[in-house]
């Protein structure tokens, strides 16, 4: 009996420690993916940095150049998404928090918000190609920018739906008892009060939206030279990476690593400081 | 609520009984309160139509696709720009083995990674342990492609594949499944892929779930007598089960959805083959491969029409990850 009982205990702390280990290596499985992407990028990526990425054009098969009007593209672009994407966002996320808080409809736009922020991408291309390039009949910068503003939306509308619920309703009942209008109380105080949340939340859309490909491919398209112009295909650096790393030329294939080590650095940078603060901030309310 | 009435009501009250420079005043903020009000709301809905406005207008750019093959265009094999016969059982095909294979991965490691940062790790450890698991959710997936193709097909092809086929193929019945060339590009490849890229998004569910669990209940069971093992495995899991689920199902989601990472390594070849280690095709990478080269009206509605196909699995497994893990949330907040 006892004999039993003791080997029975011997077995589930066997067990104990097994699973616990397996759940370490689990946890040493993630990290070295991390750390292999991450260094494979950087290694890869600093020996193809250098001066003239920032001053000459991307190059014609096989010959050397740069990213500039690829940098340029992208940053046009994400700043089209951010003009476009983050006022509609706040207005929205208002509405929720401040109009809709525990109301069907509110449940329903919270509901479709969350299903926008995971679906696919690509998706989101698709639909900005017959939304806006079948219309036109050109690919363009433009609709690059606004497919961007919609995978930018779902996030503000999110974070700014937070981060209006988190502020104390006392706020709003001592500038109510003063006869503030309820659009001066919005602006002035709940923004204000909400503001370090809500910077951190278009940051993070930012920092999602400055990799995505697949929605650039069919609006955006992409254009070897120079141009300020929206309206004409604009080059970007995801679509570059994309078209330059399937091609079998070396000097294309260091420009998209070059690419990929730019668009690593900012995306992580953004994302790292936002997710700190945000922590920092949801931290200082509990 | 309460003071969403009162914000309609007390500029009125005021004009109603004030007169003068005030009365004008409050009239302006009442006008202002007004537009202010539509325009947020105005916000609110452009997000509902939204969506429904993606799924209309893929439904509309495939029609002509769903029109001229009917049926066929969901179980067809063939995919044919020259000949202007498609039919989208390959990508289909594709896109469930590859996310197949990458929940089959994702869902063990996440959980563990779960059970690591909620039990197992020492407490300094586990917020820079949880960050550095998310960090993985912030690379680009374009880098993950370019990572994929240049770095972990050749090892593939070089390490692992040669060694599945001599070993697993000979096999009865799960033999079939590793046979073939050993060229790293592939759906195995892609699966693996896949799984990296979901693991931050299933182990941040689960781990946030399991932090919810009534610190009673666990210590209910330690009293008992119950290892670290038991009490997750026994008390925390089954407590959790709704949302696990519902963290897997949004894992899926992103699965059934990724693009630039699958494009680059699953070879972009339209054949239907039992072998892993062929090169095979999913929706969204044909998309991606196809889109700008497509010449003629029907090659383009077909490849819209897979876009809707895509958006409709993706909508149902979010739509179902939501509901389950509403439940949670509502346990949360009672």
């Amino acid at each position: 009996m006892r004999a039993v009982s003791q080997s029975r205990f011997r077995w589930r702390h066997a067990k104990n420690r097994i699973a616990m280990g397996l759940s370490t290596l689990a946890a040493l499985f993630g990290l070295f993916w991390l750390a292999w992407i991450l260094l494979t990028t950087f290694i890869n990526g600093a020996s193809a940095i250098n001066f003239k990425l920032f001053t000459e054009m991307t190059p014609p098969p096989g010959d050397e150049g740069g990213l500039l009007n690829a940098i340029f593209g992208s940053l046009v672009m994400v700043g089209v998404g951010i003009i476009l994407g983050t006022p509609i966002g706040i207005a929205a996320g208002t509405f929720l928090a401040e109009r809709a808080r525990r109301s069907k409809l509110g449940e329903t736009i919270r509901f479709v918000n969350d299903i926008l922020l995971s679906a696919p991408s690509i998706v989101i291309g698709l639909f900005v190609y017959t939304l806006i390039v079948r219309q036109t009949g050109h690919f363009s910068g433009w609709a690059g920018g606004i497919a961007l503003a919609f995978i930018l939306l779902p996030v503000v509308v999110r974070t700014t739906d937070e981060m209006l619920q988190l502020v104390p309703n006392s706020m709003r009942e001592a500038a109510l008892a003063l006869g503030l209008p309820q659009w001066k109380l919005t602006t002035q105080i709940l923004y204000r009060a909400a503001s370090a949340g809500m910077v951190t939340g278009v940051l993070l859309a930012i920092a999602r939206i400055s990799g995505e490909t697949a929605p650039l491919l069919f609006t955006a398209l992409n254009n070897q030279f120079w141009t300020d112009n929206p309206a004409n295909p604009m080059a970007n650096i995801p679509v570059v990476i994309f078209q330059y790393a399937l091609s079998p030329y070396d000097s294309w294939h260091s420009l998209a690593w070059a690419g990929a080590l730019i668009v690593t650095i900012f995306v992580l940078f953004i994302s790292i400081t936002s997710r700190a603060l945000l922590a920092r901030r949801r931290h200082g309310n509990d | 609520m309460t003071n969403n009435h009162l914000a309609a009501d007390l500029p009125v009250s005021r004009q109603q009984d004030a007169a003068g420079p005030t009365a004008k005043h409050s009239w302006k903020d009442v006008a202002a309160d007004k537009a202010f009000n539509w325009s947020i709301a105005a916000a609110a809905f452009f997000v509902l139509i939204s969506l429904s406005g993606a799924a209309l207008s893929m439904l509309w750019g495939g029609r002509l696709a769903f029109e001229t093959f009917g049926w066929r265009f969901f179980y067809g094999t063939e995919w044919d720009a020259v000949g202007k016969k498609f039919a989208a059982l390959v990508p289909i095909y594709g896109t469930l083995v590859t996310s197949f294979i990458a929940i089959l991965i994702a869902v063990p490691v996440s959980f563990g990674i779960a059970f690591f940062l909620t039990e197992v790790a020492p407490r300094w450890m586990r917020g820079p342990v949880a960050s550095a698991i998310e960090l993985l959710a912030g690379i680009p997936s374009i880098i993950y492609g370019m990572w994929g193709l240049f770095v972990f097909v050749p090892f593939m092809s070089d390490h692992i594949e040669p060694w599945l086929d001599s070993n697993l193929g000979p096999l009865p019945v799960i033999g079939s499944l590793f046979q073939g060339a050993p060229m790293g590009i592939g759906m195995l490849t892609a699966g693996i892929i896949l799984g990296i890229m979901i693991i931050p998004f299933i182990s941040s569910v689960m781990r946030d779930v399991f932090t919810l669990v009534p610190v009673t209940l666990k210590h209910s069971a330690y009293a008992l007598g119950c290892t670290t093992w038991e009490v997750v495995w026994d008390v925390v899991l089954p407590y959790t089960r709704t949302a696990v689920v519902g963290g897997i199902m949004l894992g899926l989601g992103r699965a059934l959805g990724e693009t630039m990472a699958v494009t680059f390594v699953l070879g972009n070849a339209h054949n239907l083959s039992i072998s892993l280690l062929e090169p095979g095709n999913s929706i969204a990478a044909a998309i991606a491969n196809e889109f700008t080269e497509a010449d003629s009206d029907i090659y383009l509605s077909s490849l819209i029409a897979l876009g809707f196909l895509l958006f409709i699995v993706t909508f149902v497994v979010l739509a179902a990850a939501k509901l389950l893990l509403r439940r949670l949330e509502r346990q949360k907040g009672a």
